[in-house]
Parts: structure tokens; sequence; C-alpha cells
């Protein structure tokens, strides 16, 4: 297997799914913040409402276009670049991506060109339903990817079958109902509704810098501030869950990311600082708080925690076991029928940890062959780079809580300082907007690369699953992408902002009319002759 | 889980066999006539106002018809993961021209009216185009080359590996055969598009898109029986050497396969599959006479039958192959062999009938609320109009 292949395939995957993923949080939240202020304009009929709508609803088509393009790229590139994970696991995976093209796609799909060009031809009841299906619909798409990336960090209801070669589903709902992926689903779409809510926030207060849009940007703020306190509350609590779930189901995950060489005694400390170095085995100048580790992983005084050294003779034992699972194997698919029972047995004892055994093929071709020293190699092959991780880790846990204390203020500023705000922090709010970003790629970055060795944890190596393409085919996407996306990125951006610049679409005819009835209203004179606008 | 147990893994296979067909039919027929237009938008509509009605013909459904390809991709995933996993690796540096090519349609649509610039307008009208000729070309190519066989090999861990250098397997790909099924497969879709104008576009755009129409559609009918011709005579077909289980586990080592025979020996066998080459010729056919005639809706409908008819031709053709393996014919997929578990297919199965129906439901309320042309007037009233 030409590792060349594996790396490049694995740095196209992470450049496309990260990229993806700069315009998913945006098509997450506003695509929510759009229906909610929708819905705000049926019950009022207030025209400032359907100004707001439509103008976030400008700045959301912009943005949804490229996480459509650049979503269709993710679907295929299991099967482009990853051929054998698909083979390999196809039967559990496929599952939960076509049911996201199933119960997701379809709908945010088809509703949205239907929002756009649909303002004249509906109600603006049946429109402001449009505008949620659109909203749902994104977020089950969430759901469902979710779900399927829970199983790759969690693979449970799922069974190796010798005849086909292959994991094959063995209860369904175990994959639904998947703790991690549950805990995933909820932390990664909050993200996104922050990640929308600053953004609004911050387009918002660079209009109230400037003096424009005064009365669209404070309502904006408004539903964005309260939505993104309540959202980033729900990141924090939910990432807190998955720590949680990662404490049991991912170990070694979690011993990097603490960059945790050593089992400490109960309950661990936390590292807030430290220079992790992977070849030496420990983390330098590190800065310790008592305590809160064992806390947060164990949520007990008594759990260990184990740290990696540990985890790595743990890998070892199941190396082993992973081989004699392998020669089982190679038994029952010469004997099919016929194996004897004690052969299965040994397959049924040992076949948990097929995936350790086929981690030495980066070493031998026949995992029976492998010398002692090639064992320990596979061993040690189960740690993740470690610095990447801790950092990665840190600068999103640091960016989550710097949004909680920013949303939290311009709350405070808006219900109780009647929405007064300090021009720095005006300034600052537009510093804000990449923040959110900056969080979510590296959450994401922990939660992939903190994954390796594996595609699917503890049972197909990384190595194995990419497709056997030349360097030269990874080489001339690699560069394609690159080049596609960039231009688009660019043209994105400009055209992100001169939208913004442009402002909303005022339409002064529905507004007297509107401020004239509701002056008629407040004066207690029946209007009749004067409706709001519909 | 027993619930499975209810439908025979021999009937599932058969069944999501046909819903890819389904799948794939409904991808061509919907998103079909957003690429055919794609196609047709340089030379149908000549100014700019002209291109802004045909972009915004498909303006409001082109995302929704998309989701048939991604959803096929998924189920295919799903339902064929062995399938899925040869042919997006096998067809690689195809698969990312596609990619590429579907990458800039979306982006085409959205941004070419922020501008006012002629150039940039121009620039992603060529966009379009690319997006709508390159991927109706190279899915024909796709599938003449699944036809002849394709060269992969499934290692005894069922590793798929495809040897030779990158881009000799590119070129390999565009063999005359192929090319001639790809040249079908983007008149078809030109002709589709071309009924699609004629049905909602007002003025000189539908006018030109019934001239191109008619002739498109007289070279698809053309290349489809030519392709029928060579198949029968210059194309060998692959068949199985014995008994075959359908029930069998999805291992395409556990049974023998071999290149030699016609693939027209399957009209010998079934010979009421006929049906389905009659139907692509009479729906294409009538499709081109009903765009002379200046019909929109009628030569719609024609056309979409024709889509299902050739469609359908494919499939059935090739029963129980699905995509054949040149290079070692013992590592072919069949719908005997390259199938999910019994109890995965079936629970797609639930999942399909439950949301499909609902789908169909809300995308024709969709198509409803739209109905009517779209002109000169319908840009101006608009603001969201691409």
């Amino acid at each position: 297997m030409d590792i060349d292949v594996v790396d490049l395939s694995r740095l196209q995957f992470a450049v496309t799914a990260m990229y993806h993923f700069i315009f998913v949080p945006l098509t997450l939240g506003l695509s929510l913040l759009v229906a909610i202020m929708e819905t705000v304009y049926v019950m009022t009929r207030r025209p400032i409402w359907r100004q707001m709508t439509k103008f976030w609803g400008t700045l959301f088509g912009i943005n949804f276009v490229l996480g459509v393009a650049t979503g269709i790229t993710m679907e295929f590139q299991f099967g482009m670049n990853w051929s054998y994970y698909s083979v390999y696991v196809g039967d559990v995976f496929g599952a939960p991506l076509a049911l996201e093209g199933l119960m997701a796609f379809f709908l945010e799909a088809t509703f949205v060109g239907l929002w756009f060009f649909g303002w004249d031809r509906l109600s603006a009841r049946a429109h402001c339903i449009v505008a949620w299906c659109v909203a749902i619909g994104s977020n089950f798409s969430a759901l469902w990817i979710l779900i399927a990336n829970g199983w790759m960090q969690n693979p449970v209801g799922a069974v190796f079958n010798p005849d086909t070669m292959r994991m094959e589903i063995e209860s369904f709902f175990e994959v639904i109902f998947n703790p991690v992926a549950q805990a995933k689903f909820v932390h990664t779409v909050s993200a996104g509704y922050v990640a929308a809510s600053i953004f609004v926030i911050g387009v918002s207060s660079w209009f109230l810098i400037k003096g424009r849009h005064t009365e669209l940007a404070r309502r904006s703020i408004t539903v964005a501030c309260s939505f993104g306190l309540a959202s980033v509350m729900a990141v924090i609590v939910l990432g807190d869950e998955s720590g949680y779930e990662t404490t049991h189901a991912q170990r070694m995950k979690l011993a990097a990311m603490e960059g945790m060489w050593e089992t400490q005694a109960a309950p661990a400390s936390f590292t807030l600082f430290g220079l992790p170095d992977q070849e030496a085995r420990e983390t330098r100048y590190a800065v310790h708080v008592p305590y809160v580790m064992g806390l947060i992983g164990t949520r007990s005084l008594t759990e260990e925690i184990a740290g990696i050294e540990d985890l790595v003779k743990e890998s070892e034992e199941r190396v082993r076991s992973g081989i004699i699972a392998w020669d089982a194997l190679q038994t029952i698919r010469t004997e099919r029928a016929d194996t004897p029972p004690e052969v299965r047995e040994i397959f049924e004892a040992n076949g948990g940890n097929l995936g350790y055994g086929m981690l030495l093929m980066r070493y031998v071709e026949d995992p029976r062959d492998a010398t002692e020293a090639q064992i320990a190699q596979a061993a040690a092959d189960t740690i993740p780079t470690v610095w990447p991780l801790f950092w990665s880790f840190r600068i999103m846990v640091g960016a989550g809580f710097l949004m909680l204390g920013f949303l939290a203020y311009m709350f405070w500023r808006t219900n109780f300082r009647q929405g007064r705000y300090p021009t720095w922090v005006l300034r600052g709010a537009v510093l804000m907007v990449p923040v959110p970003w900056i969080a979510i790629e590296a959450g994401w970055f922990v939660a992939e690369f903190g994954r390796q060795p594996w595609t699917v944890d503890g049972l197909l190596p990384t190595f194995l699953s990419a497709s056997r393409l030349s360097v030269a085919d990874l080489l001339i996407t690699l560069a394609g992408f690159v080049a596609l996306y960039t231009v688009l990125l660019v043209i994105e951006v400009r055209l992100m902002l001169a939208a913004i610049r442009k402002g909303p679409v005022q339409d002064a005819v529905e507004t007297d009319a509107w401020n004239k009835a509701h002056q008629a209203r407040l004066s207690g004179v029946l209007a009749t002759d004067i409706k709001p606008a519909e | 889980m027993i619930l499975h147990e209810f439908i025979s893994y021999e009937a599932l296979r058969l069944i999501w066999w046909g819903l890819m067909g389904f799948l794939l039919i409904g991808f061509a027929m919907t998103d079909g006539f957003d690429m055919g237009v794609g196609a047709l938008l340089p030379f149908a509509a000549r100014t700019d106002v002209e291109r802004r009605i045909a972009i915004n013909t498909i303006g409001p459904v082109w995302e929704g018809n998309q989701v048939w390809l991604i959803l096929g991709g998924g189920a295919i995933f799903a339902a064929w993961p062995p399938l899925y996993a040869v042919s997006f690796s096998g067809f690689y540096l195809a698969m990312f021209l596609i990619l590429a090519a579907l990458i800039l349609r979306p982006v085409g649509f959205k941004y070419r009216n922020k501008k006012e610039d002629p150039k940039w307008r121009t620039r992603w009208d060529w966009a379009l185009f690319i997006g709508g000729a390159v991927p109706a070309l190279t899915f024909g190519i796709a599938v003449g080359n699944a036809l002849q066989g394709v060269p992969f090999q499934l290692t005894e861990m069922m590793v798929p590996l495809y040897p030779g250098n990158a881009l000799m397997k590119l070129l390999a790909l565009l063999n005359p055969f192929a090319l001639l099924v790809g040249m079908v497969s983007l008149t078809m879709l030109i002709t589709h598009g071309a009924a699609w104008l004629s049905f909602k576009a007002e003025g000189m755009v539908a006018v030109r898109a019934r001239r191109i129409g008619v002739v498109a559609g007289g070279i698809a009918i053309l290349g489809f029986l030519a392709a029928g011709l060579w198949l029968a005579v210059g194309i060998p077909a692959y068949h199985y050497i014995g008994a075959v289980d359908p029930a069998g586990p999805s291992n395409p080592h556990l049974t023998a396969m071999t290149r030699g025979g016609s693939w027209l020996a399957a009209y010998q066998i079934r010979p009421w599959i006929a049906v389905a080459p009659v139907l692509g010729v009479i729906g294409i056919a009538l499709a081109a006479f009903g765009l002379s005639r200046g019909a929109g809706g009628w030569s719609l409908l024609a056309s979409k039958l024709g889509i299902f008819g050739v469609i359908s031709t494919v499939g059935l053709t090739m029963f129980p192959f699905i995509l054949p393996s040149s290079l070692d014919p013992k590592s072919s997929l069949t719908v005997w062999n390259a199938s999910s578990s019994h109890q995965t297919l079936f629970i797609m199965l639930g999942a399909t009938l439950f949301f499909m129906p609902i789908i169909l439901a809300y995308t024709a309320w969709v198509y409803r609320v739209l109905w009517g042309k779209v002109g000169a007037d319908e840009l101006t009233k608009n603001p969201n109009a691409y």
C-alpha cells in the first residue's frame, strides 16, 4: 500500500471537508434565524421583519449554494477515495447517508428554490412554512451525517461477516441511538447556531457603527444574541457530554487531547498549558489544574482515566488477539461450512480485535508473519500525533468560552441597557465573526485527527481504507479542488461583502402604510380603510 | 430483528436493483432537463434577457432535482456498497470531471446575476454550459464502459484494484463505443431540455430550443440504434458459469463468471424486455415530433418516456450484471453478489417506501405553485430571479 497515496487522500478529504464546513454552520443557523424572523413577520405583519427576513435570506442564499456545491464532493468522495472503506463498512455507513438524502436533502433543496421564487406566489403564512421546511431539512441532514460520523467514532450495532469480508449491520437501532452520535449532533448544530448568531451580530454591528439601517440592525441583534446565548450554552454542555462519551468510547483520543502520557491517580488533573513531546512521550512545561480532568471525564472522584502508555500496552494485547482472529478467519474462509466449531469460537472471542491485527498490514502482508518489533510498532501506531490535538482542543474550548462571554454581554446590553452598545464593543463584534469558524474547524480537527490511525475506531485502519489510486490521480484532483475552491471562496466572500454593503431593500410605501395603520390602532381609531400590507 | 425475513433476500435484491433504476431514471427525468437547458444555454438563448429566461425556468427547481443524483449516490452506497466503491474510484478522474462541472452549476445559477458586467455573465453562462453538458456526456461514457466491462479487480479481501497509469485509464474510457453512448446520453438530455424550454419559456428561447431539440432527438435515436447494433456484433457480454444462488453472500469470489456471448442473448431469454428499447425510440421520436409541431408539455412527457425506455434498456440488457470487470471477470459485480446485507436492504426499503411518496407529493406541489411560463416580465417582477 502506497503511503503517499494514503496521505494525499487524507489531505484531500481534510481540505474538502473543512472547506465544506465553512458554509454548513451558517446554513444550519441562518436558516433557523431567517425562519424565526419570518415567523415574527407573519405574527406581527410589521414590514421591518419582512425586510430582515429578506436581507438575511439573501446572505443565506449566497452561502447555501456553496454548501450544496461542496456537499456533492463529500457524498462522492467516500467511493472515489475511500473505496475499501466503502466496501468494508458500506452496509452500515451507507444507510444514514441514504436516509440523509431521503429525509433531509430533498426537503431543504426542494423548498429553498420556492422560498426565493415564491414570495409573490404564496401567502405569507405558506411562505413562512416553506422557510421552516428549509431549516428543518438542513438540520435533519446534520442529524444523519453525524449519526454516520458517530458510528466511525463509536462503531456500535455491527458485526463482521466472514462470508462477505465486511462489517454488517446487527442493530440499526443502536446505530441511530448511538450516544456519541446524539451528543455530537446537538453539539454540532448548536455550534452552527452560534456561528450564525455571531455573524448576524457582527454584520449588524457594522451597520450600527456606520449608522445605517439601525432599526433592522438592532432587531437583528436582539434575535441573534438571545438565540446565540442559548445555543452557546448548548454547545458547551453537549461538548462536555461528548467529552464524557469519549472517556469511554475513545480513551486514546481523550488521552491524546490531554497530552496525558501516564495514568494519574483519580481524579486526574487538567493540563491547562504544555508542550507535548511525542518522541519523549511527555508533556513539557505542563500547567495542571487539579481534579478538573477527572471531574469532566468521569464525573467522579474515584474513576481513573487511562494514560497513553497504559493504552499502548492494551493495544499491544489487542494486536496479538487480532493476529489470532486473522488466523481463524483464514480457516473459516477456506473451510467455510466445514469449519471446526473450535475455530469459530476462537474467531468469536478475538474477532473484535481483527482491526488491530490489520494494523500490521502496514508492515507485513500477512499479520501472522509479524515480528515482535512490528507488533510493538503497530501498537505504538495507535497513538495519534499529540500536539496538534492538544492545541486545537484548547483553541476550540478557549474560543467557546470567549463566545459565551461575548454573547452574554450582548444579551445583557440588549435587554437591560436599552440596547446601547459602546462603539468599541461594536468594533469587537465585527472582529468576532471569524471566531466561531475557528472553533468549529478546530473541533472537527480534534474529532477526526484524534481518531487516527483509524477511519472506524478500532475496526479499520486509515491506511487500508484509501482507494488504491496513483499519486498522479491524487495530485490532479487535489490541485483541481484547491484551485476551484479557492476561486469560488474569493467570489463568495466578495459577493457576500457586496450584498452587506448594499444592505437591505427598504420598501418606503409599505413601511409608511404600516406606520399609519399602527398609529391609527394606537390612537384607538378603527382603521378599516388602511390595511397593513400583506 | 427478524422482521426482514418476511421478504426474501433474492426479492429484496431485485427490488433494490429496480429502485436503483428508479432513482437514476428520476435523476435523468428531473435534473436531466436542467442539464439539457445548461447545454442549450449558449445556443438557444442569445441575449442576456433570453438567457435569464432560460435560467429562470429551472432556477427554482434545479436544486431539488439534483438531489436525485445525491440520493442515487447515497442509495447505491447503502444498497450496493461494492458497486459504489468500485465505480466511483474506478472512474476516478471521470468522476472528478463530473464533480467539477456539478460544482460550477449551482454557483453559476446563483452568482450570474449578482453583477451587471456582461463579461461576468458570459463567463457564468459557459460555466452553466459545462455544468450541463459535461455530466450529461460523462454519465453516458460511464455507461458505455460498463457495457464493455471496466478494468478492475477485487482481491480476496475485497479490496478494489485498478492497475495502470491515471491518464491512460482516463483516455481508455474515451473509446469509440463509450463516446457513442455518451453522445446518445447528451443528445437525449438536450432533447429533454429543449422540451422543457418549449414548455416553460416564452419567445425566441422556446423557438430556438425546439429547432435544436428536433435535431438532437434525431441524433439520439440514430445513436441509440447504432449502439444496439454495435452491441450485437462487437461487444462481448458477461455471464455466470453454472448455477448461481440469488440469495448467496455478497462476495463475487464465491461464484464463477466469464466473458463471452452476446448481451442480446437477454432478449431471447426474456423477450418481453424488448419493450424497453421500443419505448425509448418511440418516446424520443414523439418528443422530437412534438417539438417540430411547437408542443411543450406533450413533448416533455414523451421525452420522459424516452428516457425511461433508454435507461431501462441498459439495465435489463445487462441483468443480472451491473458492473462487469474486463480485467478479471470473476470480480464482476452483479445483482446477486454486490448488495448490502438482507437486513440493511430491508430497512432501507422501509425508509424509501415511507419517504418517497412524501417527497413526490411535496415536489409535485412545488411544481404546481411554480406553474406557468417564464417571460421577460417575470424577471423584472421578481427581485430574487437569477
